[in-house]
């Protein structure tokens, strides 16, 4: 006779609706979800093995392609642990410029969330009016470093070239701008009926099963526990800021989305507090040996020249020990673990993936509720392949 | 079709090669097979700023079955290779590829044992974009060189056979 | 907060704690394989510490610095307290033929892809884990690419001088 068994499905690696290429293997009981078990590793790229054999300064490029949609916060994990390590201050004005530029890293990457997740569900617009907010970002990333994602514009010591003359002009304008069109973004999805049925008790985890997962960052800040690392371990001249956190009540994806918006205006506060007191000064810190000297002193200062040449070809030496710096970046707390043995080449560099510790969640997010609340929770935790493979 | 191999070479064949290529270079479906940072910015060029529509391409088919132009835009890795052939050989002739960002092309930044050194060591390419990522225009003007490309094609040509071909 | 750790933990596992280390101001502890699991359980039952976070866990091969490290594999163990906002590092050496481990998946759920992360690229088992398989690296793909004996394996770029010879593999 018949007899009830569950359905295997496989939610392939080529899938609109997967934010790259993720593989998830369903067993369904008619529209529940039994279980689900994500499958990973295939835009694994072997990065840690390839940073292992470049000097500090060749490495740093490769950094920026992890997390492609939050470059210079990829950056700034890699150069502040190097720093850590090699025990280098930087000047006041390289934190402010480097603070401003990781806020709207963060307003770039929660504005492509919006849209990626909305058109998930079903709401078009949504990405069309976000792709379009992001051109104004990718300007000034485009004035900053020449390069419209992987700029690697904040180095080793410092920044790459000085700031561009209209950076304050453009960060204002963006800052006015995205403010007023948050407005019109919370008009269309946050009362609306479709929006609140398809995320509201969608994706649920509780604040202790968020800590025993790891989660970091929105996920956990969703389910009500007040964490944020530029608060609790702050660097890179946080201190100097006034913002707030938000924090969510259920932990569900509707309230991670509307802490998200908030995030958004948070971070456009603190790039104008940075814009507007920005100090003078210089852009590179002074040590040499180890840090790059400016470009135009190579043309009238012979030792300039050379520990030019020496750096980028043999690179300086590191002290024998490890560091791990973690810092804030949108998706949740992003580490590099550096180990270094002596020489000029790093012996291990880690990255802890904040992606793919909140993708392990998955299984609990979503057991036991329908099928299309695994599309909802995948774009919940806002996941990016890049950084989940490396 | 097999039809169009059987008729003798003669004039109408190639006003009927104009109007097939106009219609065909007019109206690709591309199927968008996003995979890493080069993925992000083919989204931008599909978005309202630099409008992609309006070239044609205004239907981006998530099935292979139902597309025309499979742009792999992003790193291959070993684990996807097989992949990446089982989609291009379930796309239906005509197809076309387009391999953009150097690390389709080439391999790109990363040389090591997890990423294939250029799609082209699996699927036939026609049009290779660099850059890392490549800029909108970068892409669109591949695309219009595709559009000349396909231009310039015959009706009498064996479609299984093509390999790589100079332009 | 550096002394209260400390102290608790000389208190109740002193004779398991090789060495206690502070480089550029983050507090770790070298201890034995055998103790991990009822320090990290104590930690976890501390009220005070309140050492319930669990960053990350990262392996590293020290080929050819085994008598300096007592060991090939080193594991590292990132802690943090939320309440505290405090990180302090657990650190175990481990021999190069078989090294196995216990598993932290009783303790936290987190602890579960992050295990099979490094058992994929380094080779550390781990007792008692619920699905020790690759995450990361294809099926095909055999050994454990981050171990400093496995090569890089980079390709010669062709060249218009030679791109009529098969490219050559470098290890």
């Amino acid at each position: 006779m018949l007899e009830e068994k569950t359905v295997t499905l496989n939610m392939g690696p080529q899938h609109p609706a997967t934010h790259g290429v993720l593989r998830v293997v369903l067993e369904l009981d008619g529209e529940t979800v039994v279980k689900v078990r994500p499958v990973i590793g295939y835009l694994h790229t072997g990065i840690e093995k390839t940073m292992e054999s470049k000097l500090y300064y060749h490495a740093l490029p490769a950094t920026d392609r992890m997390d492609y949609l939050a470059p210079m916060s990829n950056n700034l994990g890699y150069c502040l642990a190097v720093e850590k390590l090699m025990d280098i201050e930087v000047p006041e004005k390289v934190k402010w410029a480097r603070a401003c530029l990781a806020e709207l890293t963060r307003v770039n990457s929660h504005l492509v969330w919006l849209g990626t997740h909305a058109i998930d569900l079903g709401a078009m617009s949504m990405l069309l009016y976000a792709f379009r907010e992001r051109e104004l970002v990718l300007d000034v990333y485009e004035a900053c470093g020449g390069q419209r994602m992987m700029t690697s514009y904040i180095r080793i010591g410092g920044l790459a070239h000085e700031l561009p003359k209209d950076f304050d002009k453009k960060v204002l304008k963006i800052v006015k701008v995205v403010r007023e069109r948050l407005n019109d973004y919370e008009k269309l999805l946050t009362d609306n009926e479709i929006f609140i049925n398809r995320t509201k008790g969608v994706a649920v985890i509780s604040a202790e099963d968020a800590i025993n997962y790891s989660l970091s960052g929105p996920m956990l800040r969703g389910s009500g526990v007040k964490h944020d690392l530029r608060k609790a371990n702050p660097y890179s001249g946080y201190e100097n800021f006034d913002f707030e956190i938000p924090v969510g009540k259920n932990g569900d994806a509707y309230d991670r989305y509307l802490l998200r918006l908030e995030e958004i205006r948070q971070s456009l506060r603190i790039a104008q507090q940075a814009i507007e007191g920005m100090p003078e000064g210089p852009y590179r810190a002074h040590v040499p040996g180890v840090v790059l000297p400016p470009k135009e002193d190579i043309l009238y200062k012979m030792e300039s020249l050379i520990f030019h040449f020496k750096i980028i070809t043999e690179g300086f030496q590191a002290p024998f020990g490890a560091v791990y710096q973690a810092i804030e970046s949108p998706k949740g707390e992003l580490g590099f673990y550096i180990s270094s043995d002596g020489s000029n080449k790093p012996h291990r560099v880690r990255v802890r993936p904040p992606a793919f510790v909140n993708l392990a969640a998955l299984p609990r997010l979503v057991e036991g509720s329908l099928f299309s609340d695994v599309v909802c929770a995948i774009g919940s935790i806002d996941i990016v392949l890049g950084e989940v493979d490396r | 079709m097999g039809l169009e191999e059987k008729i003798p070479d003669s004039i109408i064949l190639t006003q009927l090669d104009k109007m097939v290529n106009w219609g065909r270079k007019w109206s690709i479906w591309p199927f968008g097979f996003g995979l890493a940072c080069c993925a992000i910015e083919m989204m931008s060029t599909f978005a309202s700023h630099f409008d992609l529509a309006r070239y044609g391409m205004e239907v981006t088919r998530a099935s292979p079955r139902q597309a025309d132009l499979m742009i792999v835009a992003g790193r291959v890795s070993v684990k996807m290779a097989p992949v990446v052939k089982t989609l291009y050989e379930q796309m239906p002739n005509p197809k076309w590829v387009i391999a953009m960002g150097a690390c389709a092309s080439c391999g790109g930044v990363f040389n090591n044992y997890a990423i294939v050194q250029g799609v082209d060591r699996i699927i036939p390419v026609d049009i290779y974009i660099p850059g890392c990522p490549p800029r909108p225009e970068q892409l669109m003007d591949g695309i219009l060189k595709l559009q000349e490309k396909i231009g310039k094609e015959s009706l009498k040509d064996r479609r299984e056979e093509w390999g790589r071909r100079a332009v | 907060m550096e002394e209260k750790v400390r102290s608790f933990l000389n208190s109740s596992f002193g004779e398991a704690i090789i060495k206690e280390d502070n480089f550029r101001g983050q507090q770790s502890f070298y201890i034995r394989p055998e103790v991990l699991v009822p320090i990290c359980q104590s930690l976890l039952e501390n009220g005070e510490l309140d050492v319930r976070f669990l960053a990350d866990i990262t392996s590293l091969d020290w080929l050819g610095h085994e008598e300096e490290k007592n060991g090939r594999f080193e594991l590292v163990y990132n802690l943090y307290s939320l309440s505290h906002q405090y990180r302090l590092f657990l650190k175990i050496s481990l021999s190069g033929d078989n090294p196995r481990i216990d598993t932290l998946t009783p303790l936290w759920e987190g602890a579960n892809w992050l295990e099979r992360e490094v058992y994929d690229m380094m080779g550390i088992w781990f007792e008692g884990h619920p699905d020790m398989t690759k995450i990361l690296t294809p099926d095909e793909l055999e050994g454990h690419p981050l171990r400093k004996d496995f090569p890089l394996t980079w390709e010669q770029p062709q060249f218009s001088w030679n791109k009529d010879q098969p490219p050559e593999v470098v290890k």
